[in-house]
């Protein structure tokens, strides 16, 4: 026991010289607190191991994520010197200065965004949208989907129900209307001795949780944030009869068949009332499906994975997620966190990244042949890459973002107004905020 | 005392009057005795429904409290030797290895430096200030004390926009430093206000007979008054810390990764999903725990202290 | 304690320097010690009040340092106060104000009525009581979330065992009928220990003589309640409600963590819609406009109030 003491006392002793002598040494990375960025700890010991850096991590919950790493980099904090930042803050970091443009480095180093999928090189990295001018690397993909309860939707007896019921099989749905026929089938069902919901859905208020998961479902009934061929034109595509539709059927489905007390709830609550075995459907980002695998409750083949559904008119899309990794302005050690994203570049490490829960976004990752039968959920994951579409990502995505989590949030929870109220609304903040930018 | 006196109520209501408020401080409690239980769950007990009262203690929730963990596959699993500790051997059970300490630590020790050192100077100061304004005529005394008393007015979110732009530009952002002097200066008000108060109950002619005996000024403050004002100082001092030891708006503003104080910091444990709630109720209760123990201490001046010396017990 | 920090300090004050102290007159040792406080408070709290007042004349926003800073005259304010969704926020801050204060009045003064008869262990109780009012709110708020959940949490469950009403068909924070009263409760087991504490020191300073002597006149109990428990309590209850009042007015972090403003803008009180508009939204000019104008409310009330809780003392 003493010895063991003192061991731990020169070991502290060590530890605590090594880091004063190599303190330039030292990389912090800023991310938010979830599965991948534990899985990104590990993976950064090789790193450690190869260059001599000592890596810290700043890792903050995904509701106060924005907040609190958009007031670092408006501070001009230090804290950071990678930043894995939303995909919709590379327009404030590029136009603001917030990140170091990388295109130098990407051709200096070999690195070509033509070896990542497109959509997360468009998603993640280019700003302004559709130019070769590149903030950040790829790092993380991420789309929403949804998962289902396969053991569930197997059993002979609600199989048979659902059948006389609906006329169908009781099978993944292909359409939202489908999938909302399922989740009225749940809605309440007695299963194993517990009451069980339909879905759930995202309806957090104070972050960016109920715009996510509106449109993640809007894309496909035909919303539009701008006019394709004038950009900041929003009147009729923001509010255009099907985005009114499909507004109006996500208040459908989280009046009809959602979970009680779901009326603030993002990814954490989805996962919590997933795990718990309290619905048959659950919309969350792919980034969640990992952990189902393995979990007691619903892991081992009860859970099936699914893309998000199609509309009315046979659209389909996906909301994206995920980030791109890149480095801080303000940082001093600029030249070491290029270091990083170079090791993080390569072909190994990413496979690496990928077999330990992290979505890789390099293609000779995920166009190996091997790979879709790697996981369950792989498959599901390319598709639903293949169909994405992300929020504004301008400078001012911030107040955008915050009026449409207003306006969604104030109609399908609290039931103010009509669909087409909440987006005639919308389309008003927004021409305020561009106008105030001076882009209108 | 007669034996029958009007005023003093009967047994009889005072048996009424004692059930109805034990009663009370039962329903009241039952939150804070919630969040006790709930650190010693489970993860899976916590969220159980219908909410569990009887429960096998676990302290999982104050392991994954102090700990940040990860999951491993099965064949990891495998290689691993067995674990070192009872922590280790708790969170494998979930399937996951600790990869290190969390952040929780240095929180707590970021609370307790930054609220002890701006509790330090509010009282330092504050003492200052509250001897000169009851012993000296200060020109406009009673305008300087209203003046210090509406500072308080104030909602700190109004004051937080220029005092974030003040201290990016003077470094200050996310700095040990800059929070000391922020809770000091929001300290300080109560601080004056009820030192004043302490000062001026301790009567004049102790100091006046220290300085008919030599004393000069300074040391009749420093050897009369100042140990005649301790009992004083020590529950204001009890007070700067708990309002220190609470706040929240400013901190979550103007800290982050370096000065970060607990309170804001504990609302956002998550374990592998949503809240981790039973390292949630860990770290409230180690968190609560100081500010429970103070408020039985300084039960004799509570009223003082929280209505800034206006009503005096 | 057997040494003050303070103690020690002056202790330590070189030779020299004390030397020069003790020469001081009364009148420089009072500066002396009263500037320093005097300067940290112009330092944290009236330059950057003057600083917000200057910046809620311009378009400034401090995540685009790099932008042109213009100057707009009263525009900000004008868009404030003509902004619908503005009196929206105010009604949530009054009802929230109000409730908030009525049932902790109520509630508190008869608890301190009810303490007031000195049962045994009268004092322990009270210790008891005021707990919740010591604790962090924000961390407090963040675990009623966790106590208001339909299902799994100890309140709903709570109200299905005294009521029969199920506990999970009904969210306190995510119904826009019940989220204004669930902040009012929080609100109020939080801060009823000190609307009680302050009545029951206005109980104990009522002098016995007095009742004795009603006693004596064969005042009914009832008639002495009115008549002079109640007038004698009047001032110190008052004190009270100026003091949650200005707290309740600046209310954030207990809201914040509860409900966030949800669902919809229905408990969006106007600290939080100040932060989203500084913090979120970084309309710095928009919001140091927002800033003054619920200062000068605070301030302006308050004086008011206490004009008649001046009157109320004298009488």
């Amino acid at each position: 026991m003493k010895l063991h003491y003192t061991a731990t006392a020169s070991a502290l002793a060590l530890a605590l010289g090594a880091a004063s002598a190599a303190k330039a040494e030292d990389l912090t990375l800023c991310w938010a607190a979830w599965d991948p960025a534990n899985a990104l700890v590990e993976l950064s010991k090789d790193f450690e191991a190869q260059s001599g850096v000592t890596m810290h991590f700043e890792f903050v919950p995904w509701t106060n994520f924005a907040d609190r790493m958009l007031n670092e980099l408006n501070s001009g904090g230090q804290l950071c010197d990678l930043m894995i930042g939303d995909s919709q803050w590379i327009g404030a970091g590029a136009e603001s200065g917030h990140y170091v443009k990388l295109n130098d480095f990407f051709d200096a180093n070999g690195i070509s965004m033509d070896d990542f999928v497109p959509a997360t090189v468009t998603g993640y990295s280019e700003w302004p949208k559709g130019t070769p001018n590149y903030w950040a690397l790829p790092a993380f993909g991420d789309v929403v989907g949804w998962t289902y309860r396969k053991d569930w939707f197997e059993r002979p007896e609600l199989m048979a129900e659902f059948k006389e019921t609906y006329g169908r099989d009781l099978a993944p749905p292909a359409t939202f209307a489908e999938l909302k026929d399922i989740a009225q089938f749940f809605q309440g069902r007695e299963i194993d001795g517990k009451t069980v919901y339909g879905a759930s859905i995202y309806t957090e208020r104070g972050s960016e949780g109920i715009t996510m998961g509106v449109m993640d479902v809007l894309y496909s009934f035909g919303f539009n944030y701008q006019n394709p061929d004038q950009p900041y034109d929003m009147q009729g595509f923001v509010n255009s009869p099907g985005a009114v539709a499909g507004l109006e059927f996500y208040k459908e489905l989280y009046d009809c068949c959602t979970p009680p007390g779901m009326s603030n709830a993002y990814m954490g609550e989805g996962i919590d009332a997933y795990k718990s075995g309290q619905v048959a459907m659950q919309m969350n980002f792919a980034f969640t499906w990992p952990g189902f695998e393995v979990d007691p409750n619903v892991g081992g083949g009860k859970t099936g994975y699914l893309v998000n559904p199609a509309g009315p008119d046979g659209l389909q899309f996906a909301q994206l997620g995920g980030q791109g990794i890149s480095v801080v302005s303000y940082s001093e050690k600029q030249d070491l966190a290029l270091e990083y994203i170079k090791w993080f570049a390569q072909q190994e490490v990413q496979q690496k990244w990928w077999s330990m829960g992290g979505y890789s976004a390099l293609r000779s990752v995920v166009e190996d042949p091997g790979f879709a039968a790697s996981q369950p959920y792989a498959q599901t994951y390319l598709d639903s890459m293949a169909i994405v579409k992300d929020f504004w990502a301008d400078p001012s995505y911030a107040t955008l973002l915050q009026d449409s989590q207003k306006r969604f949030h104030d109609f399908v929870v609290a039931g103010n107004g009509t669909a087409q109220e909440a987006l005639d609304g919308l389309v008003e903040d927004w021409t305020v905020t561009f106008e105030d930018d001076g882009k209108l | 005392m007669s034996a029958f006196s009007v005023t003093e109520p009967s047994a009889r209501s005072k048996g009424i009057a004692a059930v109805l408020v034990f009663l009370y401080a039962f329903i009241t409690l039952l939150p804070l005795l919630w969040i006790i239980s709930t650190g010693f769950k489970t993860g899976p007990d916590s969220i159980s429904y219908p909410p569990k009262v009887i429960f096998t203690p676990s302290i999982e929730g104050y392991v994954n409290l102090f700990t940040s963990r990860t999951r491993i596959n099965e064949e990891d699993r495998a290689t691993l030797s067995p674990p070192a500790n009872f922590a280790e051997a708790i969170v494998r059970e979930r399937d996951m290895v600790i990869t290190g300490p969390s952040r929780f630590g240095e929180r707590f020790l970021n609370s307790v430096i930054i609220g002890f050192g701006s509790t330090f100077l509010s009282i330092f100061l504050g003492t200052l200030a509250a001897y000169a304004f009851s012993r000296f005529r200060v020109p406009l005394k009673d305008d300087l004390m209203f003046f210090i008393l509406s500072t308080r007015m104030m909602p700190p979110i109004a004051v937080a926009i220029p005092i974030f732009l003040m201290f990016r530009s003077l470094g200050l952002s996310d700095t040990h430093l800059g929070m000391i002097l922020l809770y000091t200066g929001v300290n300080i008000s109560l601080a004056v206000w009820l030192l004043k108060g302490f000062i001026d109950e301790i009567p004049r002619e102790y100091e006046e007979a220290a300085l008919i005996d030599g004393y000069t000024r300074f040391q009749a403050f420093r050897k009369v008054v100042l140990p005649q004002a301790a009992t004083g100082i020590a529950s204001t001092a009890i007070f700067c810390l708990i309002f220190a030891w609470n706040e929240y708006a400013f901190a979550v503003l103007l800290t982050s990764g370096t000065a970060q104080t607990a309170p804001p910091f504990i609302p956002t444990i998550i374990g592998v999903g949503g809240q981790d709630w039973p390292a949630v109720a860990a770290g409230a209760t180690i968190f609560l725990l100081p500010v429970m123990i103070f408020t039985i201490l300084l039960r004799k001046h509570l009223l003082r202290g929280i209505t800034f010396g206006a009503v005096r017990k | 304690m057997s040494e003050s920090p303070i103690d020690s300090l002056a202790r330590a004050t070189p030779p020299a320097l004390a030397g020069r102290i003790r020469g001081l007159s009364d009148r420089s040792i009072a500066w002396l010690f009263v500037s320093p406080t005097i300067l940290l408070l112009l330092a944290i709290n009236i330059f950057p009040l003057i600083w917000t007042i200057r910046l809620s004349f311009t378009n400034f926003a401090a995540n685009k340092p790099n932008a042109e800073v213009k100057w707009v005259g009263l525009r900000n304010y004008e868009r404030i106060l003509t902004d619908p969704d503005i009196w929206q926020t105010m009604q949530a801050t009054a009802h929230f104000l109000f409730w908030s204060l009525f049932f902790q009045v109520v509630i508190g003064f008869t608890l301190a009525w009810l303490i007031n008869r000195k049962f045994r262990g009268n004092d322990f109780v009270t210790t008891l009581i005021v707990l919740p009012m010591m604790l962090s709110p924000a961390v407090v708020g963040n675990f009623w979330t966790f106590l208001y959940q339909p299902q799994i949490g100890l309140f709903n469950y709570a109200v299905e065992f005294l009521t029969g009403i199920p506990a999970s068909s009904f969210s306190m924070l995510g119904s826009v009928a019940l989220a204004p009263w669930a902040i009012v409760i929080v609100d109020t087991w939080m801060w009823t220990p000190f609307v009680m504490l302050i009545c029951l020191a206005g109980l104990r300073s009522i002098p016995d003589y007095i009742y004795e002597a009603a006693e004596v006149d064969r005042a009914s109990k009832w008639r002495q309640f009115w008549t002079m428990t109640i007038p004698m309590v009047l001032p110190f209850l008052m004190l009270a409600v100026l003091f949650r009042g200005i707290e309740n007015f600046k209310m954030f972090d207990l809201v914040v963590q509860l409900t966030g403003g949800g669902p919809g803008d229905t408990t969006l009180l106007t600290s939080i819609e100040l932060k989203r508009e500084a913090f979120e939204k970084w309309r710095t000019g928009y919001s140091s406009a927002y800033a003054i104008i619920l200062f000068v409310t605070v301030f302006g009330l308050a004086s008011i109030y206490v004009k008649a809780l001046n009157k109320v003392k004298e009488r």
